[in-house]
């Protein structure tokens, strides 16, 4: 177990390096044309050269790049072309939202996931049936669109919840919920009809297996066949999904929080793109990586602690 | 049972086409008409609008449908149905954008990988593991910022960032096709490289290439609208998708209609990528696994038919009542799968009896149904089986009837099992020490620490050196001998009376089998449980039984003691299981065999069911149901041949002699 992650932490290295590379390329080698855009069309000659200058522009990428993660390393990721604030700090900010809607939503996945996949295996027929369906339109339809719907739904005709607008978890757990609630479910039907799926063909395959009739045969009882051998034996394909889910929510608030007006590292992301900010887009690229890079660490291992092959090997 | 035999056949060349077989699937159908309909409607928006799709109209602003404007007028007064056709162009335009880029890239890739292997396809994974980790919304958002806000830029990265799971998929498909053998000849017929990747692998490849273009699709629509929304690609007052939808929300409060039509038409056309994605895979997965034509069904269905018949209400002659004295007294025992037209019988009228502390053979063919009759004792019939009439007495009780809580109450104390597989009896994620602590305390109200000491005193039972360590380790760790000792130790947790054994030792090697008949013998002796031990091993007959149950096509054709069993076989059904068993054979001649199979349940002959595969066949064998005869105590058969099948085994030896 142990060897195994410090196989992985290694590798998360060159990942991240890989990624900020990939980005920083995308967002530098275009000719030119950032100075530009940030001055806009009327800009002078003479103030886009001395931008230019100022940025760094003017060396070679690979300069700029290693300017770039040598203060990333010392936890630097350089000021706002818009506020000049740092942008570890305006990350910072952001931050809480965005980490509340994706641990929520990744909870609902897990949770609503893994128990309609159990349901739909052991009463297939109509629930299955729900769930196809239910996964095709939550598979299919863009999240965003799901959110209006929501909004539309739950909001506007029927006013039950908040349509748009945050509530700090410091002015207490209900309302920082309830406020959430609308988003979260715009997040999480995609990755929870995944879930939801592989959970019940694994489910279905685990009570086919022979350990199943021989522990029937040797009298134990059905709930502990089901919550003990069945769960673990469906929840370990289910744990990669499950991974997926995470990460399609976490990039998925680029969206939504657009959507519900929630001042996070999505609604952010497509501010400063508007802005032509790219060192804070760039600080969220990153941000997302490693963020995503944690999320498939801690898949596997969750992993290694349900499949012992793979711990003991 | 079921004849599930053979692998699913693949078939290289194809006589129907792909898109046959998905248009005759109803949403496969659907959802191709309904894309044809709104990627022509896009392309001939100037012919079928109905209105200018930027002329403002301040006199009918937020209206509902009506004869003059289809789907109602926009906050502007401009027809929402003329916008959204124009919207349409620059939506599709930039799926197809997204779609061919990532196609290009990740088909090559993807089947190169898959086909070549090799260093090539370790780079290949290694990038996409890390192109998979980059957060493709962001960089496209990158992409929107530095180039001018062109959707097209945005797309085209897209697509490049989408290419690697699609070229992921491709690969696995490709890495399967290569395995197949009508590959391996067509490499050694002398066909270039490039002529097997077109001849062979991209045609059973194209299913699954248009499986991952139809969800990348999805994606694409979803993400260029969701920029769209944003307020990302062209500006008002050009019509996108995206943006009608971030105009009907802004005004959601006041004016909810055009959400309807505008995010319907997003919803729509994603679902209708969705639902053709599905109708190609469930089509391309018929193909792969649908046999040749007409090979089998049509075989010799009035067999069905005669066999209801048959088993309806005439008694079997020799059906005795219960034993008193025996621990399992299996009587007339029928059990079906299936219901109404789709009924078969898998047993008929089965009956023997175990007494205490015996050991009873149950010998025959896979198909026999010995299997399906132990199950039926535990009361574990697979799904869809069930007892249609007969008895199981236990003990002196019916059990046949009994509700699942009155059977798990039974199974465990009473009767046990252990199988065929050892090495998948036991649940591969947990420690053994704790799946055999599990099943004591199924049996008995005690701790957990006193179920784990009870564990290790089964350990030692079954004679495992070591419990201690033995305890400790996952299944996937032991041998399979270890593993069936295993078994046995959780069978005896409960101190059965009955053991059933389905076939323990058939996949374990000789001397392992050995020690386990060793192992189960002293055990019995010990604890004096009685043995119900299917198997289709004279030798372990021989060795570890005191009656053999010889079952043939659902039917107990013949049971009797053991010595009987081989001194003097009646059946010929017998007699030629033992001439073609390898143990005590004559060197140097080739082992006799019983020329072809064991009719599937559903196509039993009328008559007697070996009748079609037995030399001494003769017309009244064919004619009616063949009954058990008792040719003298504890002996039966079910033949009427008896004479002739003596007189031939005589002659046999004979010969062998």
């Amino acid at each position: 177990m142990i060897p195994m992650l410090v196989r992985r932490l290694v590798l998360v290295i060159p990942m991240i390096i890989v990624v900020s590379v990939i980005m920083f390329v995308l967002a530098s080698l275009v000719p030119g044309d950032q100075a530009r855009a940030i001055l806009g069309e009327t800009a002078t000659p003479e103030s886009i050269a001395a931008l230019r200058e100022q940025l760094g522009l003017n060396l070679p990428w690979y300069q700029q790049y290693l300017n770039w993660a040598l203060s990333a390393v010392r936890g630097d990721l350089g000021a706002s072309i818009y506020s000049g604030e740092p942008v570890v700090s305006i990350l910072a900010g952001r931050f809480p939202v965005t980490a509340s809607l994706a641990l929520l939503s990744t909870l609902v996945i897990a949770a609503a996931g893994i128990s309609l996949g159990l349901l739909s295996a052991l009463r297939g027929g109509a629930v299955g049936r729900v769930l196809d369906a239910v996964s095709l339109f939550g598979l299919a339809v863009p999240s965003f669109a799901i959110a209006i719907l929501l909004v539309s739904l739950f909001a506007v005709t029927v006013r039950i919840f908040p349509a748009t607008g945050y509530t700090p978890i410091e002015n207490g757990v209900g309302p920082w919920v309830w406020a959430l609630v609308l988003p979260v479910i715009a997040l999480s039907l995609g990755g929870t009809t995944l879930v939801a799926k592989q959970m019940r063909d694994s489910a279905k395959e685990a009570l086919n297996k022979d350990f199943v009739r021989f522990l029937r045969a040797n009298g134990v009882g059905e709930t502990s066949i089901l919550v003990r051998h069945v769960l673990k034996n469906a929840a370990i394909p289910s744990i990669t999904i499950l991974g997926i889910g995470a990460v399609a929510a976490l990039t998925g608030t680029v969206f939504i929080e657009n959507v519900f007006v929630l001042p996070g590292l999505g609604s952010l992301a497509t501010q400063v793109t508007l802005n032509h900010d790219l060192p804070v887009l760039l600080g969220i690229g990153v941000l997302f990586t490693l963020i995503a890079v944690v999320i498939s660490l801690v898949v596997d291992v969750l992993y290694g602690v349900l499949n012992p092959k793979v711990r003991t090997a | 049972m079921t004849s599930r035999q053979g692998s699913p056949r693949v078939i290289a060349s194809n006589r129907r086409s792909l898109f046959v077989d998905v248009l005759r699937k109803p949403m496969g159908a659907v959802s191709i008409a309904y894309l044809l309909v709104v990627i022509t409607m896009s392309l001939m928006a100037p012919v079928l609008a109905t209105h200018n799709p930027l002329t403002q109209n301040l006199d009918s602003v937020r209206l509902t449908p009506s004869a003059e404007y289809w789907l109602g007028t926009d906050a502007l007064g401009r027809d929402i149905y003329s916008r959204l056709l124009y919207g349409g162009q620059e939506s599709l335009l930039g799926v197809a954008q997204a779609l061919i880029v990532a196609l290009v890239l990740a088909v090559p890739i993807g089947i190169a990988a898959g086909y070549f292997g090799g260093w090539f396809d370790w780079l290949v994974m290694r990038s996409i593991d890390i192109s998979l980790a980059i957060p493709g919304i962001i960089v496209t958002l990158a992409v929107l910022a530095i180039f001018q806000n062109s959707m097209f830029a945005a797309m085209v990265v897209y697509g490049v960032l989408v290419s690697a799971s699609a070229a992921r998929v491709i690969r696995s498909v490709v890495l399967g096709v290569r395995e197949e053998l009508y590959m391996d000849s067509a490499r050694t017929t002398g066909l270039a490289n490039a002529q097997i990747l077109v001849r062979h692998v991209l045609p059973r490849t194209l299913g699954v290439i248009i499986v991952q273009a139809a969800m990348l699709g999805a994606i694409a629509l979803g993400v260029q609208t969701g920029l769209a929304f944003l307020g990302f690609g062209p500006q008002p007052p050009a019509p996108t998708w995206g943006g009608m939808v971030g105009e009907a929300s802004s005004m959601l409060q006041y004016f909810s209609w055009m959400i309807v039509p505008t995010s319907g038409i997003i919803v729509l056309t994603t679902l209708a990528f969705g639902l053709l994605g599905d109708a190609v895979r469930d089509a391309n997965a018929e193909r792969i696994e649908r046999p040749v034509r007409g090979a089998r069904r049509s075989a010799i269905r009035p067999a069905a038919d005669a066999m209801t018949t048959a088993a309806d209400d005439v008694p079997d002659e020799t059906v005795l009542p219960a034993d008193e004295t025996a621990l399992l007294s299996v009587r007339d025992l029928t059990v079906a799968f299936g219901a109404g037209e789709n009924e078969v019988v898998v047993l008929d009228r089965v009956g023997f009896d175990i007494r205490k502390g015996e050991t009873v053979g149950l010998v025959g063919e896979s198909g026999s149904g010995k299997t399906v009759t132990a199950m039926a004792v535990l009361g574990l019939l697979a799904e869809g089986g069930r007892v249609v009439s007969g008895q199981i007495w236990f003990d002196g009780v019916d059990i046949s009837g009994y509700t699942r809580r009155q059977y798990r109450a039974l199974r465990g104390t009473k009767m046990a099992m252990i199988s065929q597989e050892p090495m998948v009896a036991l649940d591969p994620t947990f420690r053994i020490g704790f799946q055999i602590a599990e099943v004591v305390r199924a049996q008995h109200k005690v701790s957990w620490r006193a179920a784990r000491r009870r564990a290790l005193e089964l350990l030692e039972a079954v004679r495992l050196p070591n419990p201690q360590e033995v305890a400790k380790l996952y299944p996937h760790q032991v041998s399979g001998g270890m593993a069936q000792r295993i078994a046995i130790a959780i069978a005896l947790a409960g101190r059965p009376q009955l053991l059933v054994a389905d076939e323990p030792t058939t996949a374990l090697d000789v001397t392992v089998q050995a020690e386990i008949l060793d192992l189960l013998r002293a055990l019995q002796n010990r604890l004096g449980m009685a043995i119900l031990f299917v198997t289709h091993d004279w030798g372990v007959v021989a060795d570890i039984c005191d009656h053999a149950v010889v079952m043939y096509a659902g039917q107990v054709v013949e049971r009797t003691t053991v010595e009987r069993a081989f001194g003097d076989p009646l059946h010929p059904y017998s007699q030629a299981l033992q001439r073609s068993n390898p143990h005590d054979a004559p060197k140097g001649i080739a082992l006799p065999t019983i020329g072809g199979m064991v009719p599937p349940a559903g196509r039993w002959p009328i008559g007697c069911h070996f009748a079609p595969r037995c030399a001494l066949a003769t017309e009244a064998c064919r004619d009616g149901r063949i009954p058990l005869v008792s040719v003298q105590e504890d002996h039966a058969a079910r033949c009427i041949r008896i004479d002739a099948a003596r007189v031939a085994r005589e002659e046999a030896l004979e010969v062998a002699r």
